[in-house]
């Protein structure tokens, strides 16, 4: 991994070992973003806390609730459990890269067509993971709810409800959205 | 302003969604300024005692801690309304999980790192944590949550209960529950100016700046509360919480905008909680299932730090016709966290008891359950005699039976399978009570034809701004696009908290009585000056007002379940509501609102429950890998539905509260089809597999 001893930028007279942070790139909604933090700094803390992006959510900053989930290289990842140092290279997509311009992406649309939120704070980890699960179907991976004899099959998934709702999850909603959330991901999903 | 107005209950889409949608909606916790601090609060580790030292340099030492906030040192409180808010005001630690100290840094990494770093000595003292039916620190008090007497009696129940041909004599307990919202507790503070602003993730920032002015001795002008977006909170919100007072204090103390949002693991200790309840239902009834006797009676905990007493009790004095019933409460102080509202506090506990009795009762008799409860309708409100404002919970019932297809069910338990699986059916009845708390609000024509109106409701996720602007566009006349919402900050017209089923009736309230005085002053004749005209009202007199009627919401559930007979897993196939609350105003965010309730009543029935370990004198389900709050995978078909009900005993809008009732009958009703599919009737929530596999064959 390409890093560099990061620069003190801290008040003189305290401890600070220089060798604790770092400086890297990280690549968010397409643009570079060079960063010089802590090494315990999450990916998820590095858009909350250092970039302002603060529609990735803290649920439970423990891999638990799904809130915080953003796509890595186009696969979902709950971003409290990465560190943030070592994503130099990876190519991060938030809630706020899914739309372009004012038009939103169509599980964005789809959301709000089908109410499929209440609080939101669930939400932009719901959409990200709808993204990311609708390519791991297209991809072939399976699920739990996938049925035997698609299993040998390299192809898509088809996205039936309950492949979505297994599939989903890893995204837990305490305002009870479900039922309208697999219908949005329905309207949507190939 | 092409639109034409719509009429009140129209599937108008949320106002504030493309903001949720597009991740910009911004919470408590995410007002970032540059200076900021971040807060970490330390949990006490025992469960009882006092601090003897706090240790700090070790914590002090790791780079980037600021300070760090004791009993010591941190600014004194005046009066707290709330003693859960009266944090590091002293060594007492009445429950494990007490505040003892708030450790602020630089960044979230090194506060973590500080607060692991500190060391605390404790004296301990021995601790009581378990609530058991004959507790013997179990005493009756004077009233249960809600202002309730905790003790209600009418005729003679024993007497009745003894004479009574066919009696249920069933007591079924449940562990604490957690509302768990998405978001945690969360507040941000800054000082600036002799002038506090904090964003707090609150369901009613007018009363987190007037507990705040207590709190630090400021005038309310001094203070401003924003709660823009919050992030649920299914009562652990419904009033100020320990993390906005000690965010408030570092702030004061450091100078700087301060950050504290409580960590998911330390929620259950410091948020609230739906007490653990050991409910006794005692029913007599005649060989036809009309009711002799009803007796209630509800034993719960409350923390060392204040009474809270869960009124579980409280529905069967409004369910029910009954000549003879009692219904009592009793508590127990506890070395607990301190219990507070989770959506539908009494009535989601209550009526989980109440209603598998009543099923308990049907089976008893051979009598088909909905049938039950249709021969105990009463004719007025059976504690109070009042007559109620509406009442069509029978009409929830045969619609329900109607549209589930309950009728030419076969009674029989046990009797149906595919597979491995058991298949059975339920039904439950549900109430909520219609609450109205004073508002106030201002409404605003400008020149060009817009309005504004303000009001400080909170949405926490029910849609306020949209169907407040309903309610406004419906007073003037106009279409909702031409209405401005301004919500979310106690500088604004004080408002109610967004509790009790009640923020759209108290804020509607206002709302439709300033529209209708703007109205009318629009309507004196002249223009409108460039500055527009401004109109306030508020509603002290409205709901100060005793209604001669008894006004609830009704509601029928009904489950479909299928038992594994192998593992003991319950899948809810199909749950149903069928609600009588007045008038729908949006039918779209209401119909998200029942759902969401019932969603959370399959949990109750289900998944959830938080175990007292009586070692460690903690809630040990504490995070959401413990805690099941239910998942996608376990909601399959959710329907709800509404009767048209036009209650003129209401508010201008004629509606009752909505928020909270979906909850209320689900449990029961899954319960009872567990039982129809299996023949185990078991009396203890959750329904987990481990305690349903000694039944199946």
């Amino acid at each position: 991994m390409d890093t560099t001893p990061a620069k003190d930028e801290r008040d003189a007279g305290r401890l600070t070992p220089a060798d604790d942070r770092s400086t890297f790139t990280l690549h968010i909604n397409g643009t570079a973003q060079t960063l010089t933090l802590d090494h315990r700094t999450t990916v998820l803390d590095a858009l909350r806390e250092h970039l302002g992006l603060t529609g990735a959510k803290k649920g439970c900053d423990h891999g638990q609730c799904g809130a915080c989930t953003v796509l890595v290289d186009g696969r979902r990842a709950n971003s409290c459990l990465l560190l943030a140092v070592a994503q130099q290279g990876s190519r991060i997509t938030t809630v706020e890269g899914l739309a372009e311009g004012d038009r939103l992406h169509p599980l964005q649309e789809a959301f709000l067509e089908r109410d499929a939120l209440q609080c939101g704070y669930c939400t932009p980890g719901q959409i990200c993971s709808a993204v990311g699960m609708i390519a791991e179907s297209a991809d072939g991976f399976p699920s739990h709810a996938t049925p035997q004899e698609a299993l040998a099959d390299d192809g898509p998934v088809a996205l039936g409800p309950d492949e979505i709702r297994e599939r989903m999850s890893g995204n837990l909603c305490r305002c009870g959205a479900y039922p309208r959330i697999v219908e949005a991901i329905e309207d949507v999903a190939p | 302003m092409s639109h034409a107005p719509q009429p009140l209950g129209a599937p108008v889409v949320r106002r504030e969604g493309r903001e949720k949608v597009t991740g910009t909606a911004r919470y408590a916790a995410e007002h970032n300024a540059p200076d900021r601090l971040y807060g970490w609060i330390v949990p006490a580790t025992v469960t009882s005692g006092r601090v003897t030292a706090i240790r700090t340099a070790d914590a002090l030492a790791v780079p980037d801690v600021h300070t760090v906030l004791t009993h010591e040192n941190a600014p004194s409180l005046g009066e707290t309304d709330d003693p859960i808010l009266a944090v590091l005001q002293n060594a007492r630690i009445p429950h494990r999980g007490w505040p003892v100290a708030l450790v602020v840094a630089e960044t979230l990494e090194a506060a973590r790192a500080g607060a692991e770093a500190l060391h605390v000595d404790y004296e301990t003292a021995d601790h009581d944590v378990v609530l058991t039916a004959d507790h013997p620190r179990l005493y009756t008090p004077e009233e249960a949550n809600g202002g309730f007497p905790a003790v209600r009696e009418r005729g003679d129940a024993e007497a009745a209960l003894a004479a009574a041909p066919v009696t249920i004599d069933a007591t079924y307990t449940m562990g604490g529950l957690h509302n768990h919202p998405m978001e945690p507790h969360a507040s941000t503070a800054r000082w600036t100016e002799g002038h506090l602003t904090v964003h707090d993730s609150s369901q009613g920032s007018t009363t987190v700046r007037d507990t705040l002015s207590k709190a630090f001795g400021l005038d309310g002008s001094q203070i401003t509360v924003l709660s823009r977006h919050v992030g649920g909170g299914f009562g652990s919100k419904g009033t100020p919480r320990p993390q906005v007072v000690l965010a408030a204090m570092a702030s004061r103390h450091t100078g700087r905008p301060v950050q504290v949002v409580v960590h998911r693991r330390h929620m259950a200790a410091l948020v609230g909680h739906r007490a653990p309840t050991v409910q006794r239902v005692r029913l007599g009834a005649d060989r036809n299932g009309v009711l002799r006797a009803v007796s209630h009676e509800v034993a719960t905990h409350t923390s060392r730090v204040k009474e809270f007493v869960e009124q579980a009790a409280v529905p069967a004095r409004v369910m029910y016709a009954s000549p003879h019933s009692r219904t009592a409460h009793r508590v127990a102080a506890l070395d607990v966290p301190s219990p507070s509202w989770m959506r539908a506090p009494g009535e989601a506990s209550g009526m989980y008891a109440l209603e598998s009795a009543m099923d308990e009762l049907a089976c008893a008799l051979g009598v088909d359950p909905v049938e039950l409860r249709l021969r105990n309708e009463p004719s007025a409100e059976p504690d109070s005699g009042r007559p109620f404002s509406s009442r069509n919970l029978a009409a929830c019932l045969t619609e329900g039976a109607r549209r589930f297809g309950w009728h030419g069910r076969d009674p029989q338990p046990a009797a149906r399978e595919e597979g491995p699986w058991l298949l059975g059916t339920g039904v439950a009845s549900a109430t909520y009570p219609v609450l109205l708390s004073p508002s106030a609000a201002s409404a605003h024509a400008a020149q060009d034809g817009s309005y504004t109106v303000r009001v400080n409701a909170t949405d926490i996720g029910t849609g306020a701004r949209t169907v407040l602007a309903q309610i406004a566009a419906a007073a003037l006349g106009t279409a909702q696009e031409n209405v401005t919402i301004d919500i979310g900050s106690s500088d604004l017209p004080a408002g109610s908290v967004a509790g009790g089923s009640s923020g759209t009736a108290s804020w509607g309230t206002a709302v439709h009585k300033a529209a209708t005085a703007l109205v009318r002053r629009l309507g004196e004749g002249g223009t409108v000056p460039p500055e527009g005209i401004t109109v306030t009202a508020d509603t002290e007199e409205e709901a100060a007002e005793e209604s001669p009627y008894a006004r609830h919401a009704f509601g029928a559930h009904f489950a479909e379940v299928a038992v594994d007979s192998l593992t003991g897993e319950v899948r809810v196939r199909r749950l149903l509501g069928v609600y009588a609350a007045g008038r729908i105003l949006n039918s779209r965010t209401a119909r998200s609102q029942f759902i969401g309730g019932m969603v959370m009543g399959l949990g109750m029935a289900l998944t959830e429950g938080s175990t007292m370990d009586p070692a460690f004198g903690d809630f040990t389900e504490s995070d959401l890998a413990s805690y099941h709050v239910p998942s996608c995978a376990d909601v399959l078909d959710i329907q709800a539905h509404w009767i048209d009900e036009d209650d003129p005993h209401l508010n201008p809008m004629g509606s009752k509260g909505i928020g909270e009732i979906g909850i209320v009958g689900t449990a029961a009703a899954i319960g009872n089809a567990v039982r129809h599919a299996t023949g185990a009737r078991l009396r203890e929530l959750p329904l987990t597999p481990d305690k349903l596999l000694p039944y199946l064959p």
